[in-house]
């Protein structure tokens, strides 16, 4: 019997310098994007990307440091705008040229934040 | 060319159960630009997995929210059995895809509502919620609870429903099935309904696909995308085809949630008639270590699910990343693009047409 898509795990994991060449072609190859997700390390971040091609997924992983900043996909997928925001409000993690930057004001919390 | 104003629409409104902020951009009565904003009700749930083991991080989850409260705890539970390499009897997935399809009739039933009392339609909203009154008592029966569950567990289920209880069932659902239609006719047949539903907030095929929509907001634009194809549970055993309907506005949607309704209903008919006898459970035993991502097809649309353990000496009862995904993050960009343009008096059946649902946007 063959192995059931939901239980294909595929995580790659890329530099940062590759991220927007690699989603260009993801993009070309007619995936759609799914989800984003920060999670923080020791040292640094850990940002994963999903995308969907005929309910299999295809996940990017980034690892970066607590200073580095990362670019925005949000040129080739304009929804990663609402991910980019929550991220960057929880997080504290920044995303170069986002479409849509609402400058942390996305999430409105009684707590301050980012969470670290 | 007329003056432009900026209307704040939210976060509380009488169209929206939960809180979600607009600034809708106007120009006399036509809306030029919607912009959302969350946070309202942010309760920092994925967090606790910092606080609570694998085991007992279940009941969190569930109450990401109170109407597809049993997906969440499957698709958390199915996450962790990845990550695991846990295999769940056979009867376990049967009855959890059962009150996985019990969850999609509660889900629609009620948004059915919410649109009829979007438009005024005060009588039309209570039968709604009268008719989920009965897949509630359902719940409670097999469950005993009639908002949050907790009969999943990781490796299986806590509950078995025996034979008698799954016939009754299926012959409660299938007498509903009259109720179910004259409420629905009313929504697929009244012109005064009709006409705050047909040609209202159209979103194209291809918008649908730009903007990564999800659920029945893709599959009401025409978009082949539905989870359960591919997914967790016995979809394939017990035959599945999704539904779609090609017209993209609001009535196309409203139409692909009448028509969930009934092949909800037709699953559990058959997932009720196949289901195997034997164990409902496996032993769970040790930390969590390993990572595993995997999707359930929420009756609001696709749902993500993230479990990660720690790795190496590090390996506890604790996960190191928990993440949820809900529907109604990936549908808020479809909602600003299909106000874009419409009346203002539309919004309020605009953003009740991808049946948003704040709190699991939130967690």
């Amino acid at each position: 019997m063959s192995e059931k898509k939901y239980k294909i795990q595929d995580i790659r994991n890329i530099a940062p310098v590759d991220l927007l060449s690699q989603v260009r072609d993801i993009k070309d190859d007619g995936y759609r994007f799914v989800q984003l997700c920060g999670t923080k390390k020791e040292e640094g971040y850990e940002i994963l990307y999903s995308f969907d091609k005929e309910h299999v997924l295809l996940n990017l992983r980034l690892i970066i440091s607590d200073e580095d900043e990362v670019e925005s996909i949000t040129k080739e997928y304009w929804p990663a705008f609402i991910y980019e925001n929550e991220v960057h409000d929880l997080f504290d993690i920044t995303f170069k040229h986002n479409a849509l930057d609402y400058g942390g004001n996305f999430f409105k919390t009684a707590e301050p934040y980012p969470w670290k | 060319m007329g003056k432009r104003t900026i209307i704040p629409f939210g976060p509380q409104h009488p169209v929206l159960p939960e809180p979600v902020h607009l600034d809708l951009v106007i120009e006399d009565e036509t809306v030029l630009e919607a912009i959302p904003s969350i946070g309202f009700i942010h309760r920092g749930l994925e967090k606790l997995v910092e606080k609570k083991e694998y085991t007992e991080m279940v009941y969190v989850i569930e109450r990401i929210c109170g109407i597809c409260s049993f997906g969440h705890g499957w698709g958390y539970c199915a996450a962790v059995e990845g990550a695991m390499n846990i295999e769940v009897p056979d009867r376990a997935e049967y009855l959890r895809t059962i009150w996985h399809e019990l969850g999609r009739i509660h889900s629609h039933l009620l948004w059915l509502g919410l649109l009829a009392d979007g438009f005024g339609f005060e009588s039309l909203f209570m039968h709604c919620w009268r008719v989920r009154e009965t897949i509630l008592d359902l719940f409670e029966e097999t469950t005993g609870g009639r908002v949050i569950f907790s009969v999943c567990k990781p490796g299986g289920i806590r509950k078995d429903i025996d034979a008698d209880t799954l016939s009754r069932m299926v012959k409660t659902l299938k007498d509903l099935k009259k109720d179910i239609k004259e409420l629905t006719d009313v929504f697929l047949n009244d012109t005064s309904v009709k006409n705050r539903l047909c040609g209202v907030g159209v979103l194209s095929k291809a918008d649908a696909e730009e903007l990564c929509a999800v659920g029945p907001v893709a599959r009401g634009s025409g978009v082949v995308q539905d989870i359960r194809l591919a997914g967790e549970g016995k979809y394939d055993d017990i035959g599945f085809e999704p539904i779609i309907e090609t017209g993209g506005d609001s009535y196309s949607r409203c139409k692909v949630r009448i028509r969930e309704v009934f092949q909800s209903i037709d699953l559990i008919e058959r997932a009720a008639e196949m289901i195997p006898e034997g164990e409902i459970s496996v032993p769970v035993k040790g930390n969590i270590t390993g990572e595993f991502i995997t999707r359930m097809e929420q009756p609001r649309g696709e749902a993500v699910y993230y479990a990660k353990g720690f790795d190496g000496d590090k390996a506890s009862r604790h996960l190191e990343r928990m993440r949820v995904r809900t529907p109604t993050n990936m549908n808020i960009p479809a909602m600003v693009k299909t106000l874009q343009g419409c009346d203002l008096a539309d919004v309020p059946m605009l953003v009740l047409t991808i049946d948003p649902c704040i709190s699991c946007t939130e967690r």
